[in-house]
């Protein structure tokens, strides 16, 4: 799904991931941790074609990234829920309508009763028309995490996804992450947050990631 | 749990939906598109009065010409015959004529009012020559005037038509400049206007590219907006400027150009061109100007 082959990326002449080789294999669940400013961000960026390798080769379902055209990349998006951490929506419209966003782009529409169910699946059915500032850190994180699955994407990437919320909501968000994994979706979440890997891991067979030094390491045992 | 189903869509109306409905450009967009489009109207109608006077000066200059007796009284009739005698034997000429006591007193009239006794005051007989085609030698007619009618004089309009015929034939060009500097002037405006819009919604555009848009399709939500809003703006430029146009004094050969300066027969139609031209201007420039400011924004 995707791969990284010996891919380093620099930024203002300064190197922040360096030989860095692995494989996001279908249906698997992986946990990228490191301190802050590690560069685990970058590490998500290259996954999703925001950026692009200084060197070496990232795979997004079998193509090369820098072979991408910007059409093939937004296109190539549409198969990768992103969450991030500072969630951004559109404030203008309403949680319904930013959940919907991913069909709205490709000129599609949704089914509003598969809206529906996804809205309850995360909790928020009775914020359906609530605009984004009136939601709570918790809920735009679900609010987040629903809008990347809506498309029924094949691989989910998430940018510390409880990185602003309260120990019981993280627990929360990670099932639903693990639900995902168990209907056969590739996850990568990145996270600082050993208490949730140590929870995850006694749910689900996740790999743990670390980015030490530039580089990515498998860590795992020792958690 | 069961994810949507991808449905065929209505497009055109949700890609508007993206973009925040209100913003500081949004004003400017619309209030730059009325003033030009309300410019543009004036530019027109003098465009078009000014090719209206100059065809219809150069029509005049090229084909009519007056012959114009001045002599003692007693040599009156005699030069008379003398001028429609050698006019008759012109080849090239395709008519003439002598103006009449009644014919020229209603072209004194305007600037001397009504009952001026012709016949008590020293003025000049007339003769209108239309020309044929070809045209006759101007010169040689001027040579056997002299020799055969010495009070007679050939004017040709040439002395006082063709400059203002020129100047008229300028004018238009000025308009056709004007409506041109107009048209680029409102895309530079509505370009600036487009990428600041781009640039204040950057995040707007952030979260659209995560969820898998192209460029065509963020580019289409901005222009979509830019082009309705000039329509909009452009629309009411082009009603106010046809109000405006419309109440000029209607055109009456007294009031010569002044009052001729609006638009008459087909003319009429040309303003109500300008809110599309000017939504296709806003078009092309928001279009061109979204996808350059998209490549920034990689």
């Amino acid at each position: 799904m995707i791969t990284f082959e010996n891919v380093a990326y620099s930024y203002g002449g300064s190197e922040l991931l360096s030989d860095v080789s692995l494989r996001l294999a279908p249906g698997s669940f992986h946990f990228l941790t490191g301190p802050s400013g590690s560069g685990k961000s970058t590490f998500l960026k290259l996954a999703y074609a925001e950026l692009q390798p200084t060197s070496g080769r990232v795979t997004l379902f079998d193509r090369d990234v820098t072979a991408l055209s910007r059409d093939d990349v937004a296109r190539t998006r549409r198969r990768i829920g992103i969450v991030h951490q500072d969630c951004k929506f559109l404030d203008h419209m309403s949680l319904a309508a930013n959940m919907t966003l991913p069909f709205t782009v490709s000129d599609r529409e949704s089914d509003p009763q598969d809206l529906d169910e996804l809205l309850g699946w995360v909790g928020l059915r009775h914020l359906a028309d609530a605009l984004p500032p009136q939601l709570s850190g918790g809920e735009r994180q679900r609010a987040a995490l629903a809008r990347a699955v809506i498309v029924d994407p094949d691989v989910i990437l998430a940018d510390e996804p409880t990185g602003n919320v309260d120990w019981e909501m993280s627990l929360r968000i990670l099932t639903l992450l693990v639900e995902l994994n168990k209907m056969g979706k590739t996850i990568l979440v990145a996270t600082h947050d050993l208490n949730l890997i140590r929870q995850a891991k006694s749910q689900i067979q996740a790999r743990v990631l670390r980015i030490a030094k530039h580089r990515v390491q498998l860590a795992g045992a020792d958690l | 749990m069961k994810f949507p189903k991808a449905k065929p869509a209505s497009p055109a109306t949700r890609a508007l939906e993206v973009v925040p409905p209100s913003g500081p450009t949004a004003w400017l967009t619309t209030f730059t598109a009325g003033a030009m489009t309300f410019l543009c109207v004036f530019a027109l109608a003098l465009s078009l009065a000014s090719g209206r006077l100059a065809d219809r000066w150069s029509e005049a200059l090229a084909r009519t010409a007056t012959v114009r007796l001045s002599a003692p009284a007693e040599q009156v009739q005699i030069q008379t015959d003398a001028v429609l005698s050698v006019l008759a034997t012109t080849p090239g000429i395709a008519s003439f004529r002598a103006i009449d006591d009644a014919e020229t007193r209603a072209l004194l009239e305007p600037w001397f009012g009504p009952g001026l006794p012709v016949e008590a005051l020293p003025i000049p007989r007339l003769f209108e020559v239309v020309e044929a085609e070809p045209g006759y030698d101007s010169e040689g007619l001027r040579q056997r005037l002299a020799a055969e009618a010495p009070g007679a004089l050939l004017d040709d309009h040439t002395r006082w038509r063709r400059p203002l015929a020129e100047a008229a034939e300028r004018l238009r060009l000025l308009g056709v400049l004007s409506i041109a500097l107009i048209g680029a002037t409102m895309a530079a405006m509505i370009t600036l206007a487009a990428r600041a819009a781009l640039a204040t919604n950057a995040e707007v555009i952030r979260v659209l590219r995560l969820v898998g848009a192209k460029d065509s399709y963020i580019a289409r939500a901005f222009v979509r907006r830019f082009t309705l809003r000039t329509l909009a703006g452009a629309t009411v430029g082009a009603a106010a400027g046809l109000a405006g146009v419309a109440a000029l004094p209607a055109a009456d050969a007294a009031g010569g150009f002044l009052t001729g300066l609006g638009f008459s027969g087909a003319g009429w139609f040309w303003p109500f061109v300008l809110p599309p031209l000017a939504a296709l201007v806003a078009f092309l420039a928001t279009r061109r100007a979204a996808f350059q400011k998209l490549r920034e924004l990689t």
